[in-house]
């Protein structure tokens, strides 16, 4: 355990990122993702590795992968606009197997279709880590380069502006995770002329001497691979769930908040659960599907349109009554989660919908911080 | 000019045998099509990187286009990356691994048209990274459509009746802009139109390897390659078709040689 000090999250993911082997990131700027690239810049090339100021996101993603490739912990990020450019590169990483760590410091809540579903070519999931705060972000650092490695697979580290931009007192511990094998998969350089040379691309052909599965292969077994996935990496958080009447599902920020509004209401004696996936994929369905077998009202909570609500309907398979009581909420900057993200506002929310109220429409916030 | 009556298939199928190969070739065959400049020329790459000692020092990086395929055939830790990307690819690779030798293999599709950025940025940074464009002025492995390189009149699928300046716009001359640019050590660009120029291209091919290893920066090394069926004539007139048209247009030679001049003091020294 290291000993605490004050650090906005930007700086506690770098600093996490570093101690768990990160050696090479490379970014664009990108509000509320901007702070990352400057800390990585300033603190990587002290430990030995390199962070490169890309000229495009899409340069950026792939020189992590080239980074990787060759064997380093290699990262890459931005908020959903500039990772709506990295998609392709998302996607290769997931086809040919190359551990790449994502973060996305989201503008609001609106990057859930875009990290769980993805949109780059061919059958392929992303694993998302929505930490709640600092501390747990800290942690999920350290998770999210594991498990990339693990699988060989993308990562996407999913941060708001809040967790990004809001000091916290922290230390850095770091986690005590299971031993990983040496990746002798690397393009090192080393095996060329030996007739074991490597490859990595997305069509499982092998080498003229040793031809590979060839695509149809391939891709099944990387299907099998995300369905193993699926099934072990499943993490999430409730609260009160049992033989509660009502359920509150929410992710990242919005999970923390949601977590002290049940208890206000508990106290008050309201019957009532939170639930928190903290991996939006694979998304806890088996147990949200056991958190809620007793409830009546399952409300998901979420400053978007409705995009989690999908994972929520699909795991309860319409059993319970299912009603959104987020939506879209930004602030002026349009960078940060916007006034539906207030314990207030999302209390109001749960009672109108217990009583069965239209929920109260929040005003625009507008343009002020513009003029 | 022969045009190919197309009407009719081929009388046989379109693949070479060579008598020798390089060690790094993993078969003594390819699935290009006959007349193809493209396994004339990796060969080239291949016969260097052993004559430099860098078979088990070096690592590919393929992009998009019928060399893609060479992946199979070379006996070199590899990738095939996204369509344009190399360059960057090659970025991190270099960056985490300054010892090894860092090469992509590209067409002018892959570079110049998709990856214009990419190798741009990269020449740019000074990567210490060794880059290829095999040019032949068409997306071969689509069939033969027009690139950001195909010289004006060129016959091309989406350019029927001859790329027209006026009409596509006009083409990338990259490695002169590359040869104007601080970042690249060495631009050069070479052809494999016959034994002469093999032998010439050969050379160059030695020194855009060794620029970026002696850490002066980024070598493009261009080579003008035969594709007749992209330019939808005989197997036989590749080499003359193309020294009339892209000849005319993409002078051969060394462009740029930062460490040239040193060299040679230190060897008169």
């Amino acid at each position: 355990m290291t000993e605490m000090k004050l650090m906005d999250g930007s700086e506690a993911i770098v600093e996490a990122a570093i101690l768990a082997g990160l050696r090479f990131y490379a970014g664009y700027p990108m509000a509320p993702a901007t702070e990352l690239l400057e800390h990585m810049a300033a603190k990587l090339p002290k430990h030995g590795g390199v962070c490169i100021n890309a000229d495009t996101e899409i340069e950026a993603v792939n020189m992590a992968l080239g980074a990787s490739q060759v064997g380093a912990r290699a990262a890459t990020g931005s908020c959903g606009q500039g990772i709506a450019l990295k998609q392709e590169a998302i996607a290769e990483a997931a086809l040919n197997e190359t551990p790449l760590v994502v973060f996305n410091m989201a503008r609001g809540q609106q990057d859930y279709f875009q990290a769980t579903r993805g949109g780059g070519w061919g059958d392929y999931r992303t694993i998302t880590y929505a930490p709640k705060d600092l501390h747990e972000a800290v942690e999920l650092t350290h998770v999210a380069f594991h498990v990339a490695d693990k699988y060989r697979v993308p990562v996407i580290f999913m941060g708001d502006n809040l967790l990004a931009r809001t000091q916290m007192g922290t230390s850095l511990p770091i986690p005590d995770l299971e031993p990983l094998p040496a990746k002798d998969w690397a393009l090192d350089g080393k095996m060329g002329g030996t007739g074991a040379s490597r490859w990595i691309w997305t069509f499982g052909g092998g080498k003229a001497n040793r031809p590979g599965v060839g695509p149809d292969g391939y891709w099944r077994q990387t299907a099998e691979k995300f369905e193993r996935i699926a099934q072990a990496e499943m993490r999430h958080e409730e609260g009160f769930c049992d033989g509660a009447e009502t359920v509150i599902v929410a992710f990242g920020t919005g999970g923390k908040f949601v977590e002290h509004v049940v208890r206000e209401l508990r106290a008050e004696g309201h019957s009532i659960g939170f639930f928190r996936p903290i991996t939006l994929w694979p998304f806890p369905a088996p147990a949200l599907e056991a958190a809620t077998r007793n409830a009546r009202n399952i409300f998901v909570f979420e400053l978007n349109a409705g995009q989690m609500i999908d994972d929520v309907r699909l795991a309860v398979e319409g059993r319970n009554r299912i009603k959104a009581i987020g939506g879209p909420s930004f602030d002026d900057s349009g960078l940060n989660l916007g006034p539906m993200m207030d314990a207030a506002v999302i209390r109001e929310r749960i009672l109108a919908a217990l009583a069965g109220t239209p929920l109260r429409e929040l005003p625009y916030t507008g343009m002020g911080a513009y003029l | 000019m022969t045009i190919i009556d197309t009407s009719i298939p081929p009388l046989r199928p379109a693949t070479k045998t060579a008598e020798l190969k390089p060690s790094l070739l993993l078969s003594d065959h390819h699935h290009l099509c006959a007349g193809c400049g493209e396994p004339v020329a990796i060969r080239l790459i291949l016969e260097v990187i052993q004559e430099l000692g860098l078979t088990q020092n070096n690592v590919c990086i393929l992009g998009h286009g019928c060399y893609g395929s060479f992946i199979l055939q070379m006996d070199v830790d590899s990738t095939l990356c996204l369509h344009g990307r190399g360059p960057a690819v090659a970025t991190g690779m270099k960056r985490m691994r300054p010892e090894v030798a860092i090469w992509t293999l590209q067409g002018d599709g892959d570079m110049t048209s998709e990856g214009l950025a990419e190798i741009m940025h990269a020449a740019a940074r000074g990567e210490n990274v060794t880059c290829f464009m095999l040019n032949n002025g068409v997306f071969g492995d689509t069939g033969g459509q027009m690139t950001a390189s195909s010289v004006i009149g060129q016959r091309t699928k989406n350019t029927i009746e001859g790329r027209d300046a006026t009409y596509h716009g006009h083409p990338i001359k990259l490695a002169e802009i590359l040869a104007r640019m601080d970042g690249t050590a060495y631009v050069a660009r070479g052809s494999v139109h016959n034994a002469a120029s093999i032998n010439a291209t050969r050379k160059l091919i030695r020194r855009a390897f060794e620029r970026p290893m002696q850490g002066h920066g980024l070598a493009l090394m261009e080579i003008l390659t035969m594709c007749p069926t992209g330019w939808f004539i005989p197997p036989g007139e590749g080499a003359e078709y193309m020294m009339e048209t892209f000849g005319k247009v993409y002078g051969l030679g060394e462009m740029r040689d930062v460490a040239a001049a040193p060299a040679d003091e230190a060897a008169a020294r």
